[in-house]
């Protein structure tokens, strides 16, 4: 399959492995930014091909593990509600508020549905006129612009019954609070390549400066993110910090402005408050006055509830790249995919769901007993 | 089943299980053919209902009556839409019961269909259904004998429900996880994930380049063929629910063997390969209807895809991986070689596939 295959040979991913092995000469730290980039590093198998010397520390770039517990508990508030449909991408459903998930208000009889595009719900709202329509909007900069334009459209055509709880997370913030962090151990990044498809790469040369790290913007495929660490590794090497486009093919220095635009006009910059992380200034998008009629929020008086995580879960230290999913004593025992504390064991771009589906372990049994095997094979 | 007390005679409830405790209520996880829905079969049903032939947890029940050696089976299809690219509600309500007889190894003889109609269903659809359940039986060598029809009020029901049961003679022996021997080659009949896929697209109004059609079809002819030709097929299972994934994770369990599977040589069509890297799906946890694996000595493997290639269905028919000598480490896994050549574990399903946000 075309754009697929060719990033996932194995001969090219061993060439590259070689030369990231041919660099390093010392021990560095490295976080993948997105959650789509942990995914595949996980599915993949990627780490088993670096050098013992690289760490990859998995990011927050997980929309799904950073939406705050207060949003999961106003949106379970919204669908128990007679009169609202709420609709979400699949992801959020399983996603633990304070109380109960969204697929169990589901099963009581409220209506959750699920929708692929925020366009879909705007259709809904306007297919059923009686009911109020509230579309759970959470993501990156990625889903910003398609749900601005819902918000956008649903105002040109006058849909009087659709509202947006908006839950809107910003990355570069995300990595600077990561980067100001005392406890701070990253010392490269490969950034998310799909926000800044949207954003470009204007953001980033300040932080790569102020913070003296290098920047690889990188894709989601295995030798995108092979050539992505080659690339983190060498500057690390030669003592450089900058910004470097590996996802060129997706990536353009200015971006999708038509996207930003859109998203400009309908959303602002405002603080956010992330999962397992905690508020971070100017890390998320709220609606503009102007917009505020379609604000969930607004539109139903909810009230921040007083929820509390699992005292047991861990995620704001996997988050932030400071344990590694099996390093909690949860992780698998009572935190699993079917019963999940908390929400990085949701998404199956959460680290710890991530790590459950594909690799138990550090030294992962199964992997060792089978690399045994294959080497008894001569492969 | 004993209590703590050791005592058999009155058995309480089982205290709440898991899954069922935490959510209190049925989820749409419990019938999705992965983890969650065989917590329900382990905590609930199979303690309530324990007996030798239910033990055997395979796809249908080997009964042996007056020296004869029969396979029994039952299963519900509730599809929504009931009519999708390559296949309606009753083509897949009699293929579905015929393919679990055939993972029996089994000769399909006889069905039953039991009808739950919703009021307002239009006769003309229950008839193109049942036109249609007419053919599948018919291709099948399969004798529709006996059924049911209920009705219920409008608006408890998606037009239209089916339950099927079906008996099958088994000729040519028993097999099953308890029969796989180290070494043993593991042979997938077909690519995978178009059945879910197709009607995922077709339910959420997806659209892109090219029809996707389900693979729904009877699997009892080339099974047949298989084992006339005297194949020695050890283990035989559909990948329905749960995808190729969860049978292979339930057998590597039940067998107490390691499975090994490359995934560079499973087939998954182009048009279904893009959708499921769209919306985050993993083919190998997505339904089918007409592909099954099969586990036999890898020596007998290139006669097994000849004698498969003969029919529509299985003539993309090849061996995917294999089962790890005696002394392989991690025994009750499935392993597969990535795309970029590193092993990593495979598991089954967990709830629902959930299509992602980004």
């Amino acid at each position: 399959m075309k754009y697929i295959d060719e990033y996932r040979d194995a001969q090219a991913a061993r060439r590259y492995a070689r030369a990231i092995a041919d660099t390093v000469t010392r021990p560095w730290k490295i976080m993948e930014v997105c959650g789509g980039q942990t995914h595949s590093i996980v599915r993949f198998g990627i780490e088993a091909l670096l050098p013992r010397e690289i760490t990859l520390i998995h990011g927050p770039g997980c929309p799904v593990c950073v939406t705050p517990l207060e949003l999961i508990d106003k949106a379970v508030e919204l669908a128990s509600r007679p009169e609202v449909i709420l609709c979400s991408f699949g992801d959020m459903l399983r996603v633990p508020g304070s109380r109960t998930d969204l697929l169990t208000v589901k099963a009581g009889g409220g209506r959750v549905r699920v929708v692929y595009s925020p366009m879909n719900a705007l259709e809904i709202a306007r297919a059923e006129p009686e009911s109020e329509v509230v579309f759970f909007a959470v993501g990156f900069e990625t889903t910003a612009p398609a749900n601005a334009m819902a918000v956008f459209q649903a105002e040109r055509l006058k849909v009087k019954n659709f509202s947006m709880l908006v839950s809107h997370v910003l990355v570069p913030p995300a990595m600077e609070a990561i980067l100001s962090a005392p406890d701070n151990r990253v010392q490269g990044f490969l950034g998310a390549g799909h926000v800044c498809t949207v954003m470009g790469l204007e953001e980033y040369p300040p932080l790569a400066r102020r913070y003296r790290v290098p920047i690889v913007v990188t894709g989601f495929e295995p030798l995108d993110i092979l050539q992505g660490i080659y690339l983190c590794v060498r500057q690390l090497e030669e003592g450089r910090a900058e910004v470097e486009n590996q996802y060129s093919r997706s990536v353009r220095p200015e971006g999708n402005r038509r996207a930003v635009e859109i998203m400009r006009a309908v959303f602002e910059v405002g603080p956010r408050k992330w999962r397992g992380i905690g508020e971070i200034p100017h890390s998320g998008l709220r609606l503009r006055e102007a917009y505020g009629l379609y604000d969930a929020e607004r539109r139903f008086g909810l009230a921040d509830t007083a929820g509390s995580e699992p005292e047991a879960c861990i995620s704001g230290l996997v988050l932030r790249g400071i344990r590694k999913p099996f390093e909690c004593p949860a992780f698998g025992t009572r935190c699993t995919p079917e019963r999940p504390l908390g929400a990085p064991m949701v998404s199956s771009e959460g680290a710890c769901a991530a790590y459950y589906r594909y690799r138990r372990s550090d030294g992962d049994p199964v992997s060792a007993g089978a690399r045994e095997n294959s080497d008894e094979k001569g492969t | 089943m004993d209590n703590e007390n050791g005592n058999s005679a009155v058995t309480p409830l089982p205290a709440c299980p898991a899954p069922i405790g935490r959510h209190g209520s049925i989820q749409m996880a419990h019938g999705g053919g992965g983890r969650v829905s065989q917590e329900l079969l382990e905590s609930l049903f199979r303690p309530a209902f324990a007996n030798p032939v239910l033990d055997e947890r395979h796809d249908g029940a080997f009964l042996t009556v007056g020296g004869e050696q029969l396979a029994f089976t039952t299963d519900s299809h509730v599809v929504s839409p009931l009519f999708f690219p390559g296949g309606d509600i009753g083509k897949l309500a009699v293929c579905g019961t015929v393919n679990d007889l055939a993972m029996c190894g089994a000769r399909p003889l006889w069905l039953s269909a039991g009808f739950i109609l919703e009021e307002g269903l239009p006769l003309e659809t229950l008839s193109r259904v049942v036109e249609s359940m007419r053919v599948a039986a018919a291709e099948a060598g399969v004798q529709l004998v006996t059924g049911d029809t209920k009705v219920v009020d409008r608006g408890k029901g998606d037009g239209l429900y089916i339950n099927t049961a079906g008996i099958g003679r088994i000729e040519h022996g028993v097999s099953g996880p308890a029969h796989i021997r180290p070494g043993d080659a593991i042979l997938l009949s077909g690519d995978l994930a178009r059945h879910g896929i197709a009607v995922m697209a077709l339910r959420e109004g997806l659209a892109f380049e090219g029809e996707i059609r389900s693979d729904c079809a009877s699997l009892s002819g080339p099974v047949l063929a298989l084992l006339e030709a005297g194949l020695e097929i050890h283990c035989l299972r559909d990948l329905t629910r749960g995808g190729l994934a969860t049978a292979l994770v339930e057998i590597a369990a039940t067998a107490d063997v390691v499975c090994r599977i490359e995934e560079n040589l499973i087939p998954v069509e182009e048009t279904v390969r893009g959708v499921c890297e769209i919306l985050g799906l993993d083919p190998l946890h997505v339904a089918n209807e007409g592909c099954f694996i099969a586990f036999l000595p890898a020596e007998q493997t290139a006669d097994a895809v000849k004698i498969l290639a003969r029919f529509d269905g299985t003539s993309g028919a090849r061996v995917i991986g294999s089962v790890a000598s005696e002394a392989a480490k991690g025994r009750g896994n499935v392993v597969m070689e990535s795309a970029i050549g590193v092993d990593r574990p495979v598991d089954m399903l967990s709830g629902e596939q959930l299509p992602r946000i980004c």
